[in-house]
């Protein structure tokens, strides 16, 4: 076969409609405050975990509704619980609850 | 018009009451005004310019003040405590003492502004340079000039939006509607005044929902590049050198942020008047789940509450622009005059049942 130098990427666009979004729905089913969301990013202002890492709570739930996942374990490991966004969430998503329920739905995958 | 010996009793001398007893003196009713504070006109007082022209709000206040007619009797620094009701008529006790005999009441109590020492993690209250966008028109009053706390021109402005609005947390869930425009208005009168400072905003949403107010959001940007942040602030900290850290999470760069300014302005909220919630147990009117008056019909009948002869107008029914405010006046108005002449109300629930 011919090496032509050059490899077929992976298209940087969301699939939204072939991406599993099995994982968000469960989590949403178990945690339904998440629905709330406005995105409004005071979670990851505050995130104390935030300051060092590059874990953005709200980023991250974006991305699992929209059905990426792959970065989903390895993100929500980083989380500390200590429950400073869900003082500050002006729309009361229990947000300790969604980290709980994504390292559940995370686990029955396996 | 020909005067009629039918009295209108007025609570609240804000521009919505203003606007309604000019109307209604103009169709020949007697109008006596009970206002809690010593001067009339509201929080119209407290404005430097209005958006979304820069107009000094004085030219409004006297515009307003000086159509009102001679005859319209004020009660100042006063309240109503004690209305009873008989047949048509109200018998209505002011400061607990004077008394009064009217045929109809409008309310138009207008709102009162959000405290923003509430929200705590802002520093209202606790830093000298976090201050309100109400401060701030009167900083802009005093001085015609923008200054921090220190008499200095500040180098660094954060707007904040949404403080006491949309936020679960201090239990008001709705938008104040006129932050937004409040903020971006002040943000380039800021940039007027102080033209070297840099000035950013941050926000959930931009809501330009006026006729001009994008024409203003695009002239902030453009002529004035102020910095708009989509993020709701998270938190501020007061650093030893007096300047203020503010946190967010920058959500449209995907990472946080963090700032340095040396003057804060918190955009607060309306929240319903203290008085709504005495007004309704004594009236018996209905306040909706956010605490402003609830309208008879929220798109037919905006002025009626489900008590005979008692009419509403202006903020004490949600957050408004001061010409909603205005218009809502003049629709109270007419609201009453038919009241009068046929009698009978005209309100939706009588005309429904």
């Amino acid at each position: 076969m011919n090496h032509f130098g050059f490899t077929i990427n992976k298209d940087n666009t969301i699939d939204y409609d072939n991406n599993d979004r099995s994982l968000a729905n469960e989590v949403l089913s178990h945690e339904p405050s998440l629905y709330r969301c406005i995105q409004c990013g005071s979670c990851a202002g505050t995130c104390t975990a935030g300051s060092f890492t590059d874990y953005n709570f709200r980023k991250m739930h974006l991305l699992m509704r929209r059905g990426e996942i792959q970065h989903l374990r390895l993100a929500v490991e980083k989380c500390i619980l200590c429950g400073k966004c869900q003082l500050i969430c002006p729309r009361g998503v229990n947000t300790r609850n969604v980290i709980r329920q994504i390292r559940i739905a995370l686990d029955k995958m396996n | 018009m020909k005067e009629t010996e039918k009295h209108i009793l007025i609570v609240g001398a804000g521009p919505a009451g203003i606007e309604a007893a000019e109307h209604l003196s103009d169709l020949g009713y007697q109008i006596s005004i009970v206002e809690k504070d010593e001067a009339i006109g509201g929080k119209l007082n407290n404005w430097h310019q209005l958006f979304p022209d820069h107009r000094p709000a004085k030219e409004v206040l006297s515009h307003l003040v000086n159509k009102l007619p001679k005859n319209v009797k004020f009660y100042l620094n006063s309240t109503v405590t004690k209305t009873i009701k008989e047949e048509n008529l109200f018998n209505v006790e002011i400061n607990g003492k004077t008394k009064i005999q009217c045929d109809s009441i409008l309310l138009t109590v207008g709102f009162d502004v959000f405290d923003a020492r509430i929200k705590e993690e802002y520093g209202y209250g606790i830093y000298d340079n976090v201050v309100t966008s109400a401060d701030l028109e009167h900083i802009f009053n005093q001085n015609n000039k923008i200054l921090t706390t220190q008499g200095k021109i500040p180098k660094k402005i954060a707007f904040i939006n949404c403080v006491g609005s949309r936020d679960e947390k201090v239990g008001n869930l709705y938008c104040s509607s006129v932050c937004c425009v409040t903020g971006v208005k002040q943000a380039i009168e800021a940039k007027q005044m102080a033209p070297d400072a840099e000035v950013f905003m941050f926000y959930m949403d931009i809501r330009m929902y006026g006729r001009f107010y994008e024409d203003l959001y695009l002239e902030a940007q453009e002529k004035y590049h102020v910095q708009f942040i989509r993020g709701r602030l998270s938190e501020v900290a007061e650093l030893q050198d007096g300047s203020l850290l503010l946190k967010a999470d920058d959500t449209l760069a995907g990472c946080p942020i963090k700032v340095h300014a040396d003057l804060v302005v918190l955009l607060i909220g309306f929240v319903p008047a203290a008085s709504c919630n005495s007004l309704s147990k004594m009236l018996n009117i209905e306040c909706a789940k956010d605490g402003f008056f609830a309208p008879c019909d929220v798109h037919i009948d905006r002025n009626s509450t489900g008590t005979e002869g008692i009419y509403m107008a202006g903020a004490c029914t949600g957050p408004k622009n001061l010409e909603a405010s205005l218009a809502d006046a003049r629709s109270a108005a007419l609201k009453i005059h038919y009241h009068l002449v046929h009698g009978k109300a005209t309100n939706l629930i009588n005309e429904l049942s």
